[in-house]
């Protein structure tokens, strides 16, 4: 019953963030969302990704949220959508058929107990994933860092200084071409 | 007729996160805004993982696969908050069909 009680709450904020008419607003909301899935993911059992996603979801994207918005300001909200309502409203529609069609109604389950522990799922059997994971960080630091450095020259242009006028000096031949 | 288990439960979170985060991404117009859509969805995703993964009694599996979604998709919004901050610094709006109108 409680799970139900958050998922009806997350599905609001997710309702709420994508149509909020202020990009602030649907941070805010989306920061919701991620709260109480975190619960519901420490509801399930998946501590350690409940912590994750509450730290990185709704506090780390959150005030990067927050930052880009008061850098870039608000603009374009509640305009006419590229796709029109009466074509997005059924088509969402016939995906959410499809989704419970395909996977309703579900069964009891597995009760089986999950052999070894997180660590060593994550760190051993799946170090390969951890591996890319890091490197998917790196290149997204050195991407912002590429994307926000400010622009300049790829190398420093000087300009030539005027060379000083030719003066004949008396008693010396004029040079060729400068005899008028 | 549904039985309500914990897992259908969590199966029509899982759909109602998927649907909303999908009539975000269709109908939203700014940059920001089609972030926080993509995040919805990827939110569902994670949820539909972790609960398939105990349903079948594999938690730990559901939790690095997760764990892998959730900073692919935080790099994911970083980088394109990123984008979105240079495009509105060079093309002054946000308005995603403004933009495809700037093409040369």
């Amino acid at each position: 019953m409680l799970n139900l009680i958050l998922i009806v709450f997350a599905l609001v904020c997710a309702i709420q963030a994508v149509t909020a008419t202020r990009l602030m607003r649907a941070a805010l909301w989306l920061a919701g969302v991620s709260a109480l899935t975190a619960i519901l993911l420490f509801r399930i059992g998946a501590h350690e990704v409940a912590v994750i996603e509450l730290s990185v979801g709704a506090g780390l994207v959150t005030v990067l949220f927050v930052f880009a918005i008061a850098i870039a300001g608000e603009d374009a909200m509640g305009e006419r959508p590229i796709v029109p309502r009466w074509i997005a409203l059924p088509a969402t529609l016939i995906a959410v058929i499809l989704f419970g069609w395909m996977i309703l109604p579900v069964g009891a389950g597995e009760t089986a107990a999950a052999a070894g522990d997180f660590s060593t799922m994550l760190w051993h059997e799946r170090g390969l994933d951890t591996l890319v994971q890091v490197g998917l960080i790196f290149a997204g630091v050195v991407g912002v860092l590429g994307l926000l450095a400010p622009a300049r020259a790829p190398f420093p242009v000087r300009r030539a200084e005027p060379l000083p006028p030719l003066r004949a000096e008396p008693g010396a031949e004029p040079v060729a071409g400068q005899e008028g | 007729m549904i039985t309500w288990t914990p897992a259908t439960v969590m199966v029509l979170g899982v759909i109602g996160l998927l649907a909303v985060g999908l009539y975000g991404l269709l109908t939203v117009r700014n940059l920001f805004q089609i972030i926080v859509a993509l995040q919805i969805l990827v939110k569902g995703a994670v949820l539909a993982l972790v609960a398939a993964a105990d349903y079948v009694g594999q938690l730990h599996l559901g939790q690095s696969l997760a764990v892998t979604v959730i900073v692919a998709d935080t790099v994911v919004a970083v980088i394109g908050m990123a984008m979105a901050v240079q495009v509105k610094q060079h093309n002054r709006t946000l308005d995603v069909k403004a933009l495809g109108s700037l093409r040369r």
